[in-house]
């Protein structure tokens, strides 16, 4: 495995949903620069482990952590982190495309306008959604409504409204799973372009698309009692051409799903 | 597989003359069902009707009243004019002071209902912990079902003394305790739609402005409350028809003199509490001071229609589609 420094680590993290325990004892690396992939069974915890990354998790009332995780060195879930401020470092894409009902501009200049942002917020929307690899398709109509691109351009939309705020990590949970073929292409083409700048650690069920997409893949599971868990973390090349764990080879194979 | 199995008990279960004779017609209608479904549809129909009728049977009424009204005092002068005296003399039919009276009442109330309401809406869409919603939420509706005479004895034996020690000099029927207790009565209506148009905000547009480092303010304000405008405006526009056309609240704490002023200390006359001093009156039936009250009648219901068709047309207009 690459030995790059480590920009998100979770340790023994434990989430329960009241008294549920959704994910147990997963210990997990991202790399800085890398595209780490979460793939898994339904159920196995997946996007709760996403989402303890940015304490999204905090907006369930009834959710509980136990372990830690840390973001360059600080655990976040020390009573002196900001979770808002934590969330303008650490940007999220979620599974369907959820643009604001505002214009495609102010989708984008949301996030620098709620930060405070003192720069030119014109420029810093041109730069997203040039990043995001939409700007040509957009730059004419920047003042019509979100909803009048089609479904891949505003998943398009929410990553570069992801990335207006420069988070250093970037959170995607099966980012193109409600998407087309044509549309999924070119967010895995996106997904690929933005790893030369941010980490990105990404969910998927399509395991076609996280040997596609990421450096590093990481495979949970889940049994009975119906907590997710680790079972392997490498080498994407590895993990899909020769696993170590026989379960991780049995799901890559589709033995089952 | 399992369904074949179920079908023939299903069958038995119904008492039906066919299964008792072997034979089982699946799909053939009965009679009973029939008349059933058709006695049904009339009684919805009439049901329905019922209030058609009642809508046209007031509208006709108001207007042929209104008309005889009319015939006597041009629509102009009743429009326009200042003064209101339809029984003492020297007469005048200017129904501007009633218009004021209504409008200075219903102002007061929404500068106090609509900021009131719509900051429990958010509180209690945004902010409130489910626990604390079941508690609100109740307490609302019990607002909500006060009858209207008892905010009135309310405004007149309460907030009126409470608000001369503010205002000594003010008298005992007065525009401003009517239109305070009168935002305080239509409260419930602006915070509960509101409310439900922010609830049917999705979640994910939450998520989304959360994931971007907004706080819970920023995401109520800058997200959920723009997309729930269409609603929330809507419920503005239903609240100011309530206190437009509310006649007990006004007619007991407000005053009975048409007086057309901005100064809330002022006692005025509510276009309402003049119908309902004039029904209770000695006025003959038929007299053209009888007939007032349709004149007055109907430019309320126009009023209050306006206001309805504004608040259509905000809903169609500002929908945002999320």
């Amino acid at each position: 495995m690459d030995r790059r420094e480590v920009v998100l680590k979770a340790d023994r993290l434990r989430v329960w949903y009241g008294s549920f325990l959704a994910i147990k004892d997963v210990d997990f690396q991202a790399k800085v620069g890398m595209v780490t992939a979460l793939i898994g069974p339904s159920g196995c915890g997946k996007s709760t482990l996403l989402r303890s990354f940015n304490r999204m998790n905090d907006l369930i009332p009834s959710v509980k952590i136990g372990g830690s995780v840390e973001f360059r060195g600080r655990n976040i879930y020390d009573s002196s982190v900001d979770p808002t401020e934590l969330r303008s470092r650490i940007g999220m894409v979620f599974q369907k495309p959820n643009p604001f009902p505002k214009s495609i501009f102010d989708n984008v200049a949301f996030g620098l306008r709620v930060n405070g942002y003192t720069g030119d917020i014109y420029e810093a929307v041109e730069r997203s959604l040039r990043q995001a690899a939409l700007w040509e398709e957009v730059k004419d109509r920047l003042n019509k409504s979100a909803f009048a691109l089609s479904g891949g351009q505003q998943q398009r939309l929410c990553i570069a409204r992801a990335l207006a705020v420069e988070p250093e990590v970037v959170l995607m949970d099966e980012p193109a799973s409600a998407l087309d073929p044509i549309a999924t292409l070119a967010i895995e083409q996106l997904i690929r372009e933005l790893s030369r700048v941010y980490t990105i650690v990404i969910v998927t069920h399509n395991m076609q698309q996280a040997a596609r997409v990421s450096d590093e893949t990481a495979f949970l599971m889940v049994d009975d009692d119906r907590a997710g868990y680790l079972v392997e973390h490498g080498d994407t090349q590895q993990i899909f051409t020769n696993p170590k764990d026989e379960r991780t080879e049995a799901y890559i194979t589709g033995r089952f799903s | 597989m399992g369904f074949e199995i179920r079908r023939p008990q299903l069958l038995a279960a119904r008492p039906s003359p066919a299964s008792a004779a072997g034979e089982a017609p699946l799909f053939k209608r009965s009679s009973s069902r029939e008349w059933e479904g058709r006695a049904a549809r009339y009684f919805f129909f009439l049901c329905a009707a019922l209030s058609i009728f009642t809508t046209v049977g007031i509208v006709v009424s108001l207007f042929s009243q209104a008309l005889a009204f009319f015939g006597e005092v041009s629509v102009w002068e009743f429009l326009t004019g200042t003064r209101w005296s339809p029984i003492l003399k020297p007469n005048s039919y200017g129904v501007l002071p009633l218009v004021g009276g209504t409008l200075l009442v219903s102002a007061l109330a929404a500068l106090v209902a609509l900021p009131l309401g719509l900051g429990t809406a958010i509180f209690l869409a945004e902010y409130a912990p489910d626990r604390l919603r079941r508690v609100i939420k109740p307490v609302l509706e019990i607002l909500a079902g006060i009858p209207t005479v008892v905010y009135g004895y309310f405004a007149l034996t309460f907030v009126t003394p409470l608000l001369q020690i503010v205002f000594p000099d003010m008298i005992v029927f007065n525009a401003l305790s009517a239109g305070l207790v009168m935002g305080i009565m239509i409260i419930p209506m602006v915070s509960s739609l509101s409310e439900d148009a922010m609830m049917a905000v999705p979640r994910s547009l939450r998520q989304a402005a959360y994931a971007l480092g907004a706080t819970r303010m920023e995401v109520s304000l800058r997200v959920v409350v723009p997309a729930a405008l269409s609603g929330i405006v809507a419920s503005f526009i239903l609240a100011i028809s309530r206190a437009i056309g509310e006649t007990m609240l006004v007619t007991i704490a407000a005053g009975a003199t048409p007086n057309l002023t901005w100064n809330p200390l002022d006692s005025i006359q509510a276009m309402t509490a003049y119908i309902v001093q004039v029904s209770l009156g000695e006025a003959a039936h038929g007299s053209l001071e009888y007939n007032t009250i349709f004149a007055v009648g109907l430019l309320l219901f126009m009023m209050t229609l306006l206001m309805s068709l504004l608040g259509q047309w905000v809903v169609h207009r500002w929908r945002e589609e999320y």
